[in-house]
Parts: structure tokens; C-alpha cells; sequence
């Protein structure tokens, strides 16, 4: 049976409706991610799972009970905010213990859970230090403790990362991985960063504008993008313009070169035009047999540490496609000009319909959201 | 400041430059702020201070501020001191609660820039343009006065109330304190994050929870520093109070001028003593405004 | 919000407007009772003291804004930028005239100045520059304020080192970069002086001014309708201007919007 469960849920802020048809079962300890560019109404469910918004329509489900219309603080749900939001006035440790002297617990009691807490994120001697004192990192971790100390039922964290510096952003998120894994604690975690959902979460939603596009482990949203929403807001995604040759055998002509898509192209007539898209880490240099191969001229070499990303063109205009090898030493990197020759499975063909063709123009504005 | 400076002492320019870059003319850019301070402001005021040190003749003595301590003269103190503290804790509860009431308790964005405004306005609103709408309307025969006679029949003179006397001249005091309060806390009120709020909620406190362990306190010494202006906003306050009783009730201020003008009473050197006892008071007030104030704004931040 | 909460918050509200309202109210009936109607107002304009009066005011208010922004400005600019150290005094010595009221501040300025060498209350035109830097000097803490909350709301570093790296001279920065930048804080700091000036009783009456004031307290019982209107014509000449500040700020503040980004 689901802990949390989110049924039909809808928010409409006047005539803007925020949120549409939100259907979620989550799994007692489960770590969950909403992951969408910006606006697509990731904060506003998250909102609706605290209390602080109220859905339109629907109904939130924790645990058997129905807290749709339960206040706010009623509903033993902590929760983590982009801007952490301690309380100035009060230390470290009157942060943490907050919720449990809200609670009229006996100030040993509180005394030692918060010591635990601290302890858990590793400032047990920041105890009496304000607020203001603290770095970003620090602060943010005691909002986690402090949302902690309730002993929640459902964890929730909108964006807490999203104010910190790369490496932080990376240590912390193990850190909290590794906080929830311990505790067991059903999490909800918003985040616009593809790669944090996808190393941190049990299962990702996508959203795209008040919608759920797919809901998937890692390895699924990854590997087998349902839409090419998905698709291309999922990883980096090389586009190509492509022709149906043959729909039933699925073979296409892409750059002028014949390739073979997984299957069949169902609905597709002979001569369509449509898109193909490819993951850079899929495509290998060289001829192999038994693979699609495209070749062309060496547009763009770069650097980027373990990898190289090399950009080739093709002749006739059909666009360009980046794939990376690995960086060895001993191998030599293609030179720019220089006519080579890439292989990739016909499985790793996405074969995007012509609905999306439209939408694929723009994939580098949802990266960069 | 160091990174604006640092270019200009960078190492391998020529020696005799840094030298003298180091020995910095900037401050002379404040230069002509702390002349005309010093002209306008600070001369005058030390020449009080000279002035009340000294008796008629001009020898030195200390007897002016002995007399200070007079019973009559206590009681003048006493008496602003009376009307300040009460015009700054009334003025400063409501012009929070109105402002509040504008920023954060759901009334129309609207209304919060026409308060604004107007509080602007209100709070210069003092003098003798003030004192004359109170009699308009609180004096015997004021608007208000004659519409609580005869249509509610209350009558407040009858009850020993009168505009020229002290809880008068809070009332009026009043029409400046609370818009003061609301110009100058509305910054603090908009502090407030939404953020704390919604994490106390989160965490299970009740609404009263919330204002008793984080919204009051954060607002605390932005609350009693506004306060403290407000004391020192009516403590000085001067020509309303002459123009509702004509110079004929007790405060500081008006013991001042009375002692300089030259009518019965002419002392001038007391008249600089009594503005030094004021100066004293304000000062305190004025160095527990910035003492508050520079804690408020660290949290703020 | 719940429905309670937000019905007290309107009560709050309401109570404050009838005290905003009902002294005004009270004097506009007052002086609508004259006979014939509205007499007491076309006596007033038609009183050539009530004009000149209150130009002298504004003009003197006008001055007093000019000679307050030209020392505050590149002071509060100069302090961010260079000295922070020195911050606290400055703002110390700009609080100072809320510590010494007008009525000891006129009284030092008589005394520093109305005997030789420096004589300058003997002439007119030294009894003016007398007064406006009195109210230069109670403009000080509102102007003080007002700019230095603008300066911190941009980045006056970063500003002025793009416009150095650019070639600007300091005179170039402080007038074509800071001003446009804190124009909506300088103008709310303006007005606010000007309502001042306007009202202001305690110096001018002592310095023997023909200003507005003073001549509203001298008008007396024996007009009393006329009284009435003066004081609340004086009250609408101070809010049509604080109007004027929302909207010009609301006007520059779009504007910056533009150049910036
Ligand atoms: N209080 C509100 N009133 C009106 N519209 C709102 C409100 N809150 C959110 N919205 C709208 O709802 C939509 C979803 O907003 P939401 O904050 O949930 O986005 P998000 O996915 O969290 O984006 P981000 O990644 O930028 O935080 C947006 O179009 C936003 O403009
Ligand atoms: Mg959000």
C-alpha cells in the first residue's frame, strides 16, 4: 500500500492553473524527485503535500489518512526550503528543538534529540552558534536536522541545493541521500537538476508545465524516455532530420545514409520527414559491423577532462551530431576537417514524431532551465 | 574598499606614486559634509552648551544646572517626559498594527501605498496646521466634540476632558506618532519572511506560537528603536504644543522659549541649561535607537 | 488568512483612517461654514501674504533640497564606497537633529551668527541662507537615509568601477550613474524635506522669516474660516506633493528597469 499518495490533484492560481491531473503513489521510504524546468509547478505540488497551498480538486493521502484539508500544522510534514529559513533569533540548536518545544516536550528530551540531530549532520558543536554565522552549506543542514527533529512522517525539500556552489551541492546531496536512507523517511525532493534526480532518486517524476510527463527509476527515465519532453530534457540529445524509407523494416535516411531504427515506424509512410535523436554516450567511433554507421567531417573538438566531446557534420545541412569518447592518452583525438566515420545500435534511435519536431528546436533552453 | 584601492598600489608602479596614493586624499570627499555639520549643527549646539555654563555675567558656574533640579522644573521634565512615553507606546502599538494590517493582513495592495503616502505627509503634519484641525475638531466646539453631544450624547468637556491640556495634546501628538511608526517599520514588517512562517507552521506551531517565538522577537528591536525615535520625535516637538495652548502648558520645549524670548521670565543661560538636560535625554534615546537598530539589521539581512 | 483575521486587520485599518480623516474633516466643515460660501477660500487666494508666504516657502524648500542632495549624495556615496569605517559617525552626526530640536537649534544659529565677525543675521539675504541651512541641516537625517538605503540596493562598487574601466571621472559617476540609480530614494528623501520646510514653525518664527507658517499661526482668531482653509490648503499642498513622489518614482523605476537589463 502507498504512504503518500496524491490523487487527482489540480491548482489553478486564477486563471493560471498550475497543476493539472497529478496522479502519485509513493512507497513507504521511497526517495522521490519532481524534476521539470522552471514553472512547470514542481514548488506548487510540494506546497499542496505541506498545506500551504490548497489543491483545486484531488485528494493527498498520508498513511491511510486524508490530510487534503488539514492545516498546515497539523500535518506532521517537515520540510526543507530552497532559502532554508531559520529563524534569526534563535541558535542552532532552539532551531532544531523548535518543533519539539511546539510540542511541549520536557527540555531533556528536547536537549538530547537535538544532539543526536546535530550529530547526524555532523555540527555537533555548532550548537550554539546564530543563524548568520553559519555557511550556506551549514545552514542548510540545519534546516535539515530541524525538519528532522519532528520526526515526520514525509520528508519534502524544494530545491535545497540550488543556492549552494558545485561541490557542496554534490557532498551535500550524498549527505542527505544518506541521512534518508538511514532513517528510512518517505522523501519528496524538487530539484531542476537532472543530474542530482537522477543519482539521488528511487523514481523520478518529469513534469512540464503542470503535468506529469513520466514517472520512472533513473534507469528508466534515462534509457527509455516516454516523450520527447523526456527525452531531450533528460541528458544531452543529438537531433538529426531524417526520411522514412521503408516504415514496416524501419529503415530511415539520415545525412543522406541509410540507417535502421529498432523497429517498425508505425504510422509512418514512405518519404515522411521526422527526427532522430541520439545520446552522445552511445555513439563509438569508428565502422562496426551490425551497427548504423553516418559519416562526415570533424566540425568541433572539446576538452572536457575524463571525456571528449566531438561534434561531426554531415554534407547536406542535416545537422550535427556530438558524441564523446573517452579521454586516452595514448589514442589520438580526431583532428578538426578531418572525414571519420561513427557507429551506433539501432536501438539508441529515438525515433521523435513530427508533434515534436517542433518542440525539439529549442532543447538547449530546457537544459540551461 | 580594499578591492577599489587595491589596483591603484599595485606592485611595479613607479615608487613615488604608491607612496603617495597610500597617503590617501579621499577623505576629502566628506569634507564639505562634516564643514556645514560642523557650521550648522555642531557649532551652535556647543555654543549651548558654553552658554549654559555660564551665568549672565558670563563667568563660569554650575548653577544653571542646579536649578535644574528645581521641583518645578523636575515637574516640567516630567511632564514631556509623561507625554512622550505615552505618545511613543500608544503611536508605536497602533502605526504597527496599521501597518501590518496594510503590508501582511490580506487588505488590497492598493491601500498600502495610499497609507504610505499619506503617513508621509501625516508625519510632518505637526505644527500649527496640526494644532488648528484639533480645534476644529476636539476644541469646545469642535466637529467631533458637538457630534458626540448631541447625537451620542457624550459629553467629554462635561467628563473634565480638554484639548489643552495633556491627554489633549497626546491625542494630537498622536496624529504624527503612529504615521512615523508606520513609515519607519513597514522595512522590519517586510523582513519578515514568508519563509519563517510557513517553517514554524510546518513544524506545528499554532499562529500564536509563531509571533511569540519568532515574529515578535525578530521584530523586537526594530519595535522598541522605533519607539525610542518616536519619544524623541515628540520630546522635541515644539510648535504644536504652543499653538493649541498658546505657550500656557508645562512641556520642556516650551520652557525653553519662554526662558529665551524675554517676556516675564528671561534667562537665557537657564533656557541653555534646560536644552542641554533635552539634548541629554535625546541623546540617550538616540544611542538606544542605533544600539537596537544595528541588531535588527543583522538579522534582517 | 482566516475570515476573523482579516475582518480585525480591516478594523485596524478603518480606525486609522477616521483619525487620518476626521481632523481634516473637521476643519474643511469649519471652514466651508463661512458666509458667504466658500468666501473663506477666495479671501485666502486673494491675500497676497498667503502667496508670498508660501512661495518664500517653497522656494526655500526648493533650496534646501539642492543644497541637501549636494552634500548627502557624494557623501553617502563616498562613505559606501571608501569608508565604510566612518559610517556610524556620519550617520550619528545625521541623526543629530532629531536629538536637538529646532527650537535649541534656532537658538545656537542666533547666537553663532548675529554677532561680529560673523554678522550674517543683519542682512536679508543672510537671514534666508541662515534659514535654509537650518533646514539643510533637518533634512539631514531623511536625505541621509533615504540615500544610503538606495546606494545599498545597487552595487555602487561594481558600478563604479565598470564606469572607471570605462573612462568616467568621479563628477561623470556621481551624475550619470549613482544619481539615476538612487533617484527614487532621492526623490521620496526630497519630498519629504519639502513638507518639512513647508510646516516648519519654530526656526522661521524665530529668524524672523516670511514663511508659510508663521503666517498660518499669525492669521489668528480673528479669521478663524480663513485659519481653517490655510491649514488644510497647506495640508493638500504637502500631499499633492508626496503623490507626485509615488508617481515619479513609479515612473524611474520602470526606467531602470530598461537600462539595466
Ligand atoms: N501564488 C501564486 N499565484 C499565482 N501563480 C502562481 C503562484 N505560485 C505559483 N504560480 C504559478 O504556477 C506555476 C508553477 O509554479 P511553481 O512555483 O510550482 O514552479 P516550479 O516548478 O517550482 O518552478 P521553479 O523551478 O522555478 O521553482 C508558475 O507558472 C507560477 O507562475
Ligand atoms: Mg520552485
Amino acid at each position: 500500500m502507498p504512504f503518500l499518495e496524491l490523487t487527482g490533484i489540480q491548482k489553478r492560481f486564477g486563471d493560471v492553473a498550475a497543476v493539472h491531473n497529478f496522479d502519485l503513489a509513493i512507497e513507504p521510504g521511497e526517495f522521490v524527485s519532481f524534476l521539470g524546468p522552471s514553472g512547470c509547478g514542481k514548488t506548487t505540488t510540494l506546497r499542496m503535500i505541506a498545506g500551504f497551498e490548497r489543491p483545486t480538486a484531488g485528494t493527498i493521502v498520508v498513511n491511510g489518512t486524508d490530510i487534503t484539508h488539514k492545516a498546515p500544522n497539523q500535518r506532521n510534514v517537515g520540510m526543507v526550503f530552497q532559502s532554508y529559513a531559520l529563524f534569526p533569533n534563535m541558535t542552532v540548536a532552539d532551531n532544531v528543538g523548535f518543533g519539539l518545544k511546539v510540542r511541549r516536550r520536557s527540555k531533556d528530551q528536547i536537549h538530547k534529540r537535538v544532539s543526536e540531530l546535530l550529530e547526524l549532520i555532523h555540527l555537533p558543536d555548532k550548537a550554539s552558534r546564530y543563524p548568520w554565522q553559519l555557511s550556506g552549506g551549514q545552514q542548510q543542514r540545519v534546516a535539515l536536522a530541524r525538519a528532522l527533529a519532528i520526526e515526520p512522517q514525509v520528508l519534502l525539500l524544494d530545491e535545497p541545493l540550488s543556492a549552494l556552489d558545485a561541490k557542496i551541492r554534490v557532498s551535500l546531496r550524498n549527505e542527505i541521500r544518506a541521512i534518508q536512507r538511514q532513517l528510512g523517511i518517505t522523501t519528496v525532493y524538487v530539484t531542476h537538476d537532472q543530474e542530482e534526480a537522477l543519482s539521488l532518486s528511487d523514481r523520478i517524476v518529469v513534469m512540464s508545465e503542470g503535468r506529469i510527463e513520466q514517472i520512472g527509476t533513473p534507469f528508466e527515465i534515462y534509457n527509455f524516455p516516454s516523450t520527447g519532453f523526456v527525452a531531450r530534457f533528460v541528458g544531452t540529445l543529438n537531433v538529426v532530420s531524417a526520411k522514412v524509407l521503408d516504415p514496416t523494416a524501419g529503415t530511415l535516411e539520415a545525412a543522406g545514409q541509410p540507417i535502421r531504427a529498432a523497429g517498425p515506424i508505425s504510422g509512418g509512410h514512405p518519404g515522411d520527414a521526422l527526427t532522430v535523436a541520439l545520446r552522445p554516450e552511445i555513439i563509438s567511433l569508428g565502422a562496426r559491423d551490425g551497427m548504423n554507421q553516418l559519416s562526415g567531417v570533424v566540425d568541433d573538438v572539446t576538452f572536457l577532462g575524463a571525456i571528449v566531446r566531438v561534434r561531426i557534420r554531415f554534407s547536406d545541412d542535416s545537422g550535427a551530431i556530438s558524441f564523446d569518447t573517452f579521454n586516452n592518452p595514448h589514442l589520438a583525438v580526431p583532428d578538426r576537417g578531418t572525414a571519420i566515420t561513427i557507429s551506433f545500435p539501432p536501438e539508441a534511435c529515438l525515433v521523435l514524431d513530427r508533434a515534436e519536431i517542433a518542440a525539439a528546436a529549442a532543447p538547449e533552453d530546457l537544459d540551461a532551465a | 574598499m580594499t578591492n577599489a584601492a587595491l589596483p591603484l598600489s599595485a606592485p611595479g608602479t613607479p615608487s613615488a606614486r604608491p607612496v603617495r596614493r597610500r597617503f590617501s586624499w579621499g577623505w576629502l570627499g566628506i569634507v564639505p559634509f562634516l564643514l556645514f555639520a560642523f557650521l550648522f549643527l555642531i557649532a551652535p549646539t556647543f555654543y549651548l552648551v558654553i552658554g549654559s555654563l555660564q551665568n549672565a555675567k558670563g563667568t563660569f558656574t554650575l548653577e544653571n544646572f542646579a536649578q535644574l533640579f528645581t521641583p518645578s522644573i523636575l515637574q516640567t521634565y516630567e511632564n514631556s517626559i509623561e507625554i512622550s512615553l505615552v505618545t511613543a507606546l500608544a503611536g508605536g502599538l497602533f502605526g504597527f498594527l496599521l501597518a501590518y494590517a496594510v503590508i501582511s493582513g490580506g487588505l488590497p495592495g492598493i491601500l498600502r501605498s495610499a497609507l504610505m503616502t499619506f503617513s508621509g505627509v501625516a508625519s510632518n503634519f505637526a505644527g500649527v496646521p496640526l494644532a488648528l484641525a484639533f480645534v476644529f475638531t476636539l476644541g469646545r466646539v469642535g466637529l467631533f466634540t458637538i457630534f458626540l453631544r448631541d447625537v451620542l450624547n457624550i459629553d467629554i468637556y462635561g467628563a473634565g476632558f480638554s484639548l489643552y491640556s495633556k491627554i489633549g495634546l497626546e491625542i494630537v501628538y498622536l496624529y504624527f506618532q503612529f504615521p512615523l511608526m508606520v513609515l519607519i517599520i513597514a522595512p522590519a514588517i517586510d523582513g519578515l519572511k514568508k519563509d519563517w512562517r510557513e517553517a514554524a507552521e510546518n513544524m506545528g506551531a499554532s499562529s500564536f506560537q509563531y509571533w511569540r517565538r519568532v515574529a515578535l522577537p525578530i521584530l523586537m528591536p526594530s519595535l522598541l528603536g522605533t519607539m525610542i525615535l518616536l519619544f524623541g520625535n515628540s520630546f522635541g516637538a515644539q510648535a504644536t504644543a504652543y499653538q493649541l495652548t498658546g505657550g500656557f502648558i508645562d512641556i520642556v520645549t516650551i520652557a525653553i522659549s519662554r526662558q529665551m524670548r524675554g517676556d516675564v521670565l528671561y534667562d537665557p543661560n537657564l533656557g541653555y541649561a534646560l536644552a542641554m538636560g533635552m539634548v541629554i535625554i535625546m541623546a540617550i534615546s538616540i544611542a538606544g535607537y542605533s544600539l537596537l537598530q544595528r541588531r535588527s539589521e543583522r538579522w534582517l539581512k | 488568512m482566516r475570515y476573523a483575521a482579516r475582518v480585525a486587520w480591516w478594523l485596524v485599518f478603518i480606525v486609522g483612517v477616521l483619525y487620518f480623516f476626521i481632523p481634516l474633516y473637521g476643519t474643511l466643515a469649519f471652514s466651508l461654514k463661512s458666509k458667504p460660501f466658500l468666501s473663506a477660500y477666495t479671501a485666502i487666494l486673494n491675500d497676497p501674504q498667503f502667496v508670498s508666504t508660501l512661495s518664500y516657502s517653497f522656494v526655500a524648500g526648493i533650496l534646501t533640497i539642492i543644497v541637501s542632495i549636494l552634500i548627502i549624495v557624494p557623501t553617502a556615496f563616498w562613505v559606501r564606497l571608501k569608508y565604510p569605517q566612518l559610517r556610524p559617525i556620519i550617520e550619528f552626526i545625521t541623526l543629530l537633529p532629531f536629538v536637538i530640536p529646532p527650537i535649541i537649534l534656532v537658538f545656537g544659529l542666533i547666537n553663532t551668527y548675529s554677532k561680529q565677525p560673523l554678522a550674517v543675521t543683519n542682512t536679508e539675504t543672510g537671514s534666508n541662507a541662515l534659514l535654509v541651512a537650518a533646514y539643510v541641516v533637518l533634512s539631514f537625517p531623511y536625505m541621509y537615509r533615504a540615500v544610503d538605503t538606495g546606494l545599498r540596493a545597487i552595487d555602487i562598487h561594481s558600478l563604479t568601477e565598470a564606469s572607471q574601466s570605462l573612462g568616467a571621472g568621479w563628477i561623470r559617476i556621481l551624475w550619470q550613474v549613482i544619481l539615476p540609480n538612487v533617484r527614487t530614494s532621492l526623490l521620496s528623501g526630497a519630498f519629504l524635506t519639502l513638507a518639512i520646510v513647508v510646516g516648519e514653525f519654530t526656526i522661521a518664527t524665530f529668524l524672523d522669516r516670511p514663511a508659510f507658517a508663521p503666517f498660518l499661526g499669525l492669521v489668528g482668531d480673528s479669521k478663524p474660516y480663513e485659519q481653517a482653509a490655510l491649514a488644510l490648503v497647506s495640508f493638500g499642498i504637502t500631499w499633492a506633493a508626496m503623490v507626485l513622489i509615488a508617481v515619479l518614482g513609479r515612473g524611474s523605476r520602470s526606467r531602470i528597469k530598461v537600462t539595466i537589463g
